[in-house]
């Protein structure tokens, strides 16, 4: 996994709670066996005025001009700003790829669904969990005339920008993987001996898990 | 100290645990399927690795499957959808991992053939890359859905790396009036506790009305666990658990079933166990429930009116309100019982089991589908229940009332094979959610129970099914 330690960027503030993965990715673009190539769909249908389907030529789509993303203010976002709840639905960890291939590397909101935040730090995506009033504080000044740029720093745990100063919290093993780069697998094979032992008692205690 | 069944299903499963509380949780069984498989058996072969106990898995395609009269993966028209299948079919046997593949009688939705094999057994941790794989939890087992790299992980180590979550009791106390099923329930609680509701907590459900359901009623309330935003849903071991699981193929047999029996029987939480938060719903007061927006919270019962947001005092709630009933095309203040329905799909890992099937043919029976409802489906769960309902004869009530017979998969729940709504198309749907665009693009879906979804069906609009 690509390690992350800082992300600077311009914030892209999607105004709406409960988004959910199907709205993130859209099912027709969950047949691809691959893990990348997902970016130009996110957000399929609210970024889109036609119906995207696998393998057509997106360069060539219409765009809605109401939608964020295609704000010119928000071009070559890295950080989105959303509401409660976000990532909720289904568990499909296209999500979190079709996002960090778009470009984003940090999503801040208030909440996130439980899945979808498990997924993302698995792909070198961090969701930072802030108070509600902070959020909207980023809000009125993600949706000013001027883009708003932000400085995440994961080490230090703070947003900083233009008279933006924040502090976050994060599990300090989750920040480690990330900040390294680990992969998780790599990380519980370490740990063969204690799944063997665990193995070993459990058959004794209820053998019909093991036929 | 008096443990709650969550923390008994939590303890029997650590393999290690950091001072920190990140533990490293043992599954039992991992259930797999097309979609959110293939990156993982990648991952797995560029790394050289091996699945840990190959046995542990089961797999079967569901969410990619045609429903019309197929063969094997071959009759598969789309190449995309071909080939997801196509790779999962290869990938199982390279691994030797056991499948049902499509031609075979055993194959359907994960989460309906689960149980229905017995290869979800109370006490066991079960993992899928679905979300509704809640569902199990009505075993009395720890069941959650995770994401692909998970599944990776899972096949690579038989662990997770998880963390304990809060824990909820939901007790619903008394019981349902006639006409009132495991999916008013459930949406009932959604409406009650909200999407985020159940966020970080997993939640038990208790209390005399879950009691009175049946195995497959309380797989319906757990199945919509993940829609309240929680990690999982569990209910407690009792007789009915016992005897649904007895006899079925990977069910434990002779000594070893009395062995388990007895371990099972202490699935439940302890006299005087504490949660984290208690919820406490009157069943008496739940009646049929038909969701109006595009979130499972924003949800009604049937003889309400669709709400409106002038009256909502939270900003952001009200705004999704308003965004929820344009993108549904209602007005506030409608009756639900006047709004007209185009198609009617019955179907899902949430209601298409024998019982979903009996209980929707038993309201169609000497009944037409009404004129301007342009397709009703059902869709049986599995192959073994599609066997079972035409033994019972129900495929040709279904028949004559103007209903299509279809073949087992996640079909129209989320329209990732060729069923699904036109844009502006309305749904009486037995699924699970009804976000913008989930059945089609710019489809309306209308969460409701089987019942409610026959009763539309006949009427060609929402109908309270009890007067029926």
């Amino acid at each position: 996994m690509e390690a992350l330690k800082t992300v600077s960027g311009v914030v892209a503030p999607l105004d709406r709670a409960n988004v959910d993965t199907d709205a993130i990715i859209p099912k027709q673009f969950l047949k691809s066996i691959k893990r990348s190539g997902f970016g130009p769909n996110l957000f399929d249908e609210w970024r889109y005025l036609d119906h995207g389907e696998p393998g057509m030529d997106n360069s060539k789509r219409p765009l809605n001009p109401d939608f964020v993303l295609n704000d010119p203010r928000y071009r070559d976002a890295r950080i989105l700003l959303a509401r409660d709840n976000f990532g909720c639905g289904s568990s499909r960890e296209h999500a979190p790829w079709a996002l960090r291939d778009y470009g984003f590397r940090v999503i801040i909101a208030p909440s996130f669904a439980d899945i979808f935040f498990n997924n993302s730090f698995k792909n070198g995506l961090l969701p930072i969990v802030l108070e509600e009033e902070k959020v909207d504080d980023l809000f009125s000044r993600a949706l000013g005339a001027e883009a708003l740029i932000l400085n995440v720093d994961l080490a230090a745990q703070t947003i900083s920008g233009e008279s933006v100063e924040m502090r976050f919290e994060i599990d300090p093993f989750r920040k480690h993987c990330l900040l390294e780069g680990l992969d998780d697998i790599g990380l519980t094979l370490q740990h063969v001996a204690d799944i063997r032992t665990y193995e070993a008692r459990r058959r004794r205690e209820a053998p019909w898990l093991f036929e | 100290m008096a443990k709650t069944l969550y923390d008994k299903l939590w303890e029997s499963h650590v393999v290690r645990e950091d001072d920190d509380g990140t533990a490293l949780l043992y599954i039992d069984r991992q259930l797999v399927h097309e979609v959110t498989s293939p990156q993982a058996f990648e991952g797995l072969r560029l790394a050289g690795r091996e699945p840990w106990r190959v046995k542990a898995n089961l797999a079967t395609p569901d969410h990619n499957v045609p429903t019309t009269a197929r063969g094997g993966v071959e009759s598969i028209s789309d190449p995309v959808s071909r080939l997801q299948v196509e790779t999962l079919d290869r990938n199982c046997r390279d691994f030797g991992i056991p499948e049902f593949t499509m031609d075979d009688i055993r194959q359907g939705i994960v989460h309906v053939v689960g149980p229905e094999q017995g290869a979800t057994l109370p006490g066991m941790t079960v993992v899928c890359g679905d979300s509704h794989t809640s569902t199990h939890g009505a075993f009395g087992a720890l069941a959650f859905g995770i994401g692909t790299s998970e599944v990776e992980h899972v096949l690579a180590t038989q662990c997770l790396i998880q963390k304990k979550s809060k824990s909820m009791l939901i007790r619903v106390d008394g019981k349902v009036g006639p006409g009132v099923t495991a999916k008013d329930i459930v949406l009932a609680i959604i409406g009650e506790i909200g999407t985020a509701g159940g966020t970080g907590h997993v939640i038990e459900f208790g209390g005399e009305a879950i009691r009175d359901l049946s195995m497959e009623g309380r797989m319906t309330v757990c199945n919509m666990t993940i829609e309240a935003g929680a990690r999982a849903g569990i209910i407690g071991v009792d007789d009915k658990t016992i005897d649904y699981v007895r006899g079925r193929p990977f069910a434990p047999r002779a000594e070893q079933w009395n062995q388990a029996v007895a371990a099972w029987r202490t699935l439940h939480s302890d006299e005087g166990a504490m949660f984290d938060r208690v919820v406490t719903i009157d069943a008496a007061t739940i009646a049929p429930q038909v969701t109006w927006g595009t979130s499972p919270e924003m949800v009604a019962p049937i003889d309400a009116q669709v709400p409106d947001p002038a009256a909502e005092n939270d900003p952001v709630r009200a705004e999704s309100m308003v965004r929820a009933l344009i993108y549904m095309g209602l007005t506030p203040g409608t009756p639900l019982s006047e709004i007209v329905v185009d198609k009617v799909f019955i179907g899902s890992c949430t209601n298409s089991r024998i019982e979903d099937l009996r209980a929707a043919a038993a309201i169609v029976r000497g009944r037409q589908v009404a004129a301007n409802v342009k397709q009703a489906l059902v869709v049986p769960g599995s192959g073994l229940v599609k066997i079972q309902a035409e033994k019972e004869g129900l495929d040709a009530i279904f028949h004559e009332a103007g209903f299509e017979w279809r073949e087992p998969g996640c079909s129209m729940c989320l329209a990732m094979n060729a069923d699904r709504l036109e844009a502006g198309e309305r749904c009486a749907s037995t699924s699970n959610r009804n976000f913008e665009g989930r059945q089609g693009q710019g489809g309306r879906t209308h969460l409701v129970s089987p019942v409610m979804a026959a009763a539309a069906a006949v009427s060609g609009h929402f109908t309270d099914a009890r007067t029926l």
